[in-house]
């Protein structure tokens, strides 16, 4: 079997093809002379998607009905409050990244303790918590601007040979997620409970410690997205995690991670961010409006996953 | 036609399950006014007759006759006037009892028909269970086990366009007091002296001898006796249940089990009996399918593991019985299936170790004989037995002192089962310890101690010579009502 035909076996080949072909797309219109800037805000944009998909993934990964909706609610929560904290002093950079962690931690542990004790459905129980956590946000922010510290917003905008800091970044947590989920014993763990929880438990896996485990980090991804994005952005704005919502899943979905759990990859988020952020570019550069602009990207997205979901079964 | 046309009847009838003969060759019939008692331990094929008399199976091979009219099908044998109370309740739990009885009965239809189906309903429901206290518009999910069972029954007996004709019990005092049981097969009786017929199986003698005009006694797929009750005693129906031929010598050795106790309970569950195991023991679970043997099991698992904490050393491994259950990993490779229950011994900086994992693959391949050519291929490539194999290797594999195993011989061809009896006999001289849940005769044999089930607790501890047949059965079937 040669490498070509091995590589496309793999269920994130698709999201890479398709990211490809729409930069392509997107060059030719431009001749070209837009070539160095697409690539890099391309890589700074899907470097968010990315990170906050790496921690949607492992959730989707447990299994049918797991799925972490306070996603958005949770960037702009440790947005928020990590700007308000490091009040533009160099000095609290890293104080203030601790804090967006520990945020994570809360709000995965609360996440999980409604889903465990109070058996409240994830899908309800994380859109409920994010209710809470963005009604904190707002009470906290009151319409505040604070700025990020001038280090810290100068390292999410600037690059380090030819490449966005935020990009790289998000290919180091990649590189951990992948470590985690390919080569770990905790990445077998939560593959085997998303496949068949009972035969999880009866096989010795303490379910609900990696269960527990699983939101936190996702929780946790988030938060540090949030972090990096309003640092990036030159401060916290209460509506910057709404996109996160659908795109999160989005890129899980597109990336060939299968939707009812047991089987993910961390390649495909990085082929499935590029590509959602290339197709709203490429739209843009066509000059579609933003009713034309939704609709194509809805579009484009199903073609994606209808060519994508081929039978499946290959062993790995 | 004679006016004793059988309700009724199959003649030649062979169903196969893959290798399995769950009926071989049976011929069966029951004739109007006739209560039939069917008895035989587990699968003799007693529900594989009923499902071939309701219309669920058809037969591979023979003949079905309702009325004398040949032809199968479950619409065909419901205009016959057959109807079958399920042991699983097949009521539908968000619905009231009114609309439950819509659904068995298409005929209740029109304007007002909630109105005519409480009233047919109550009427029944007070005819067979006088004081039953269930009101007709209650939601089915919202009554008790008892009440549920009493709907059900009073549902089937129920005439709305046609009579019931056969109506099938299949252990439908499962989960009655002894009081309503007894509310229950007076009015079976009574039904019977009005011309009706009905086909019984229960696990208590009792009911059966003293409710049927007729036993019908199943061992092996095949019908074995068929005589009228009043031939029958609780003593003489049990040996009728026994093998036909000479047990075969004992082959388990006594001699290896310590006196070194790994688990002691006190008794449970209105048993009598406390349960214990020693180091080096196999001690068997008997006694009918889903009298609370796999129930133990589960409980014995789940004290000895946390869910929250992994555990470096287990205490306890599981051998699944029903697979996709609780068992396999479908989307996984074969290798990836048996290393599962082992990760912790095969990482290094909690990392599978490849080289190590692929090893350890190789090893147990060798050891249990899978038969795969590549231990990466997908576990579904695999037959049932060589499935069950890996799920063996698994818990063997592991450092577990305990395997526990439930019903773990389903469906596996006898070559298999051979080796894996061996496998066993070596483990458990090497001081592991098996508690194992059988419903098949032959392995419960091979266990040093057996504790029989009934109703959800132990009722009989048997040990080295009085591990037969016979005890088993007698253990398993109670004489009197519950």
């Amino acid at each position: 079997m040669n490498r070509l035909s091995l590589l496309s076996r793999k269920p994130w080949t698709w999201s890479f093809v398709a990211a490809l072909a729409t930069w392509i797309v997107t060059i030719l219109f431009t001749g070209g002379a837009s070539t160095a800037s697409l690539t890099q805000a391309t890589l700074t944009f899907a470097a968010f998607s990315v990170i906050v998909g790496l921690g949607q993934m492992l959730v989707i990964t447990l299994g049918p009905g797991n799925v972490d909706l306070s996603v958005p609610a949770t960037i702009t929560l440790s947005g928020t409050v990590a700007l308000k904290l490091m009040d533009g002093q160099d000095g609290m950079i890293l104080a203030g990244l601790a804090v967006s962690i520990a945020i994570g931690l809360a709000i995965g542990i609360v996440n999980y303790a409604m889903i465990k004790f109070l058996r409240i459905p994830p899908i309800i129980a994380t859109l409920s918590m994010s209710f809470l956590v963005q009604s904190t946000a707002i009470w906290y922010n009151r319409g505040l601007r604070v700025k990020p510290p001038e280090e810290l917003a100068s390292f999410t905008t600037s690059s380090t040979f030819g490449v966005p800091n935020t990009a790289l970044v998000a290919l180091l947590l990649s590189l951990a997620v992948w470590w985690l989920l390919d080569r770990a014993i905790f990445g077998r763990w939560i593959s085997a409970i998303g496949q068949n929880a009972f035969s999880a438990r009866m096989a010795g896996i303490a379910v609900d410690g990696c269960r527990l485990a699983t939101y936190v980090l996702c929780a946790v991804l988030a938060s540090v997205c949030g972090y990096l994005l309003a640092s990036f952005s030159g401060g916290a704005a209460l509506n910057m995690g709404a996109e996160y919502l659908l795109m999160s899943i989005a890129v899980v979905v597109i990336g060939g991670s299968a939707v009812a759990g047991g089987n993910s990859n961390v390649p495909g988020i990085w082929g499935a961010s590029l590509f959602m952020f290339l197709v709203v570019s490429m739209l843009n550069t066509y000059g579609f409006g933003a009713g034309v602009r939704l609709i194509m990207t809805g579009l484009i997205i199903i073609c994606v996953i209808v060519a994508a979901s081929r039978p499946a079964g290959s062993a790995r | 036609m004679s006016e004793t046309e059988a309700v009724v009847s199959i003649r030649q009838v062979r169903v196969e399950f893959g290798a399995v003969k769950a009926l071989d060759g049976v011929d069966f019939e029951v004739r109007p006014g006739e209560a039939v008692g069917l008895v035989g331990h587990n699968g003799a094929g007693k529900s594989t007759i009923v499902n071939v008399i309701n219309g669920g199976l058809s037969p591979h091979q023979g003949e079905i006759l309702y009325e004398g009219e040949p032809g199968g099908g479950i619409s065909r044998a419901r205009a016959h006037g057959v109807r079958c109370v399920f042991q699983e309740l097949s009521l539908c739990p968000n619905l009231t009892v009114v609309e439950n009885t819509r659904l068995m009965h298409a005929g209740l239809k029109g304007f007002g028909w909630r109105k005519r189906a409480a009233t047919l309903i109550r009427a029944r429901m007070d005819e067979v269970f006088p004081g039953h206290g269930i009101d007709p518009l209650a939601t089915v999910g919202s009554l008790s086990i008892a009440e549920r069972q009493m709907v059900e029954i009073a549902i089937n007996f129920l005439t709305v366009t046609e009579d019931p004709k056969l109506v099938i019990l299949d252990e439908p005092t499962s989960s009655l007091d002894a009081s309503l049981a007894e509310q229950l097969m007076t009015y079976v009786r009574r039904f019977v002296r009005e011309g009706g017929s009905v086909l019984l199986i229960s696990h208590i003698l009792g009911e059966i001898l003293s409710t049927s005009s007729r036993i019908v006694v199943m061992k092996d797929g095949r019908v074995v006796t068929s005589r009228p009750a009043g031939e029958f005693s609780v003593k003489t129906l049990v040996e009728a249940m026994g093998s036909v031929v000479k047990e075969t010598a004992r082959t388990a050795s006594s001699g290896t089990a310590s006196a070194e106790k790994v688990i002691a309970l006190v008794p449970q569950g209105g048993s009598a009996t406390p349960f214990h195991a020693a180091r080096g023991e196999i001690i068997g679970l008997a006694g009918l399918g889903g009298h609370g043997q796999t129930r133990m099991l589960l409980d014995l698992f789940a004290e000895s593991s946390s869910k929250w904490f992994p555990t470096a050393a287990k205490r306890m491994a599981f051998v699944a019985g029903d697979r996709a259950l609780n068992g396999t990993f479908s989307q996984w490779s074969i290798l990836r299936n048996l290393s599962i229950g082992n990760l912790p011994q095969l990482a290094r900086l909690a990392a599978v170790h490849t080289a190590r994992e692929t090893a350890h693959g190789e090893d147990w391949k060798a050891r249990m004989g899978i038969r795969t050519p590549d231990m990466n291929n997908p576990i579904l490539s695999l037959s049932g037995g060589n499935q069950q194999k890996v799920l063996f290797a698994r818990a063997l594999a592991s450092d577990a002192t305990i395997v526990l195993m439930d019903d773990p011989m389903r469906g596996v061809d006898i070559g298999t089962k051979q080796e894996v009896y061996a496998t066993l006999r070596r483990e458990a001289s090497a001081g592991r310890t098996f508690i194992w849940y059988s419903t098949e005769m032959d392995e419960v044999r091979l266990c040093d101690r057996v504790y029989v089930f009934r109703d959800g607790a132990i009722v009989a501890e048997l040990s080295g010579d009085a591990v037969s047949e016979e005890n088993i059965l007698a253990a398993s079937f109670s004489g009197e009502a519950a």
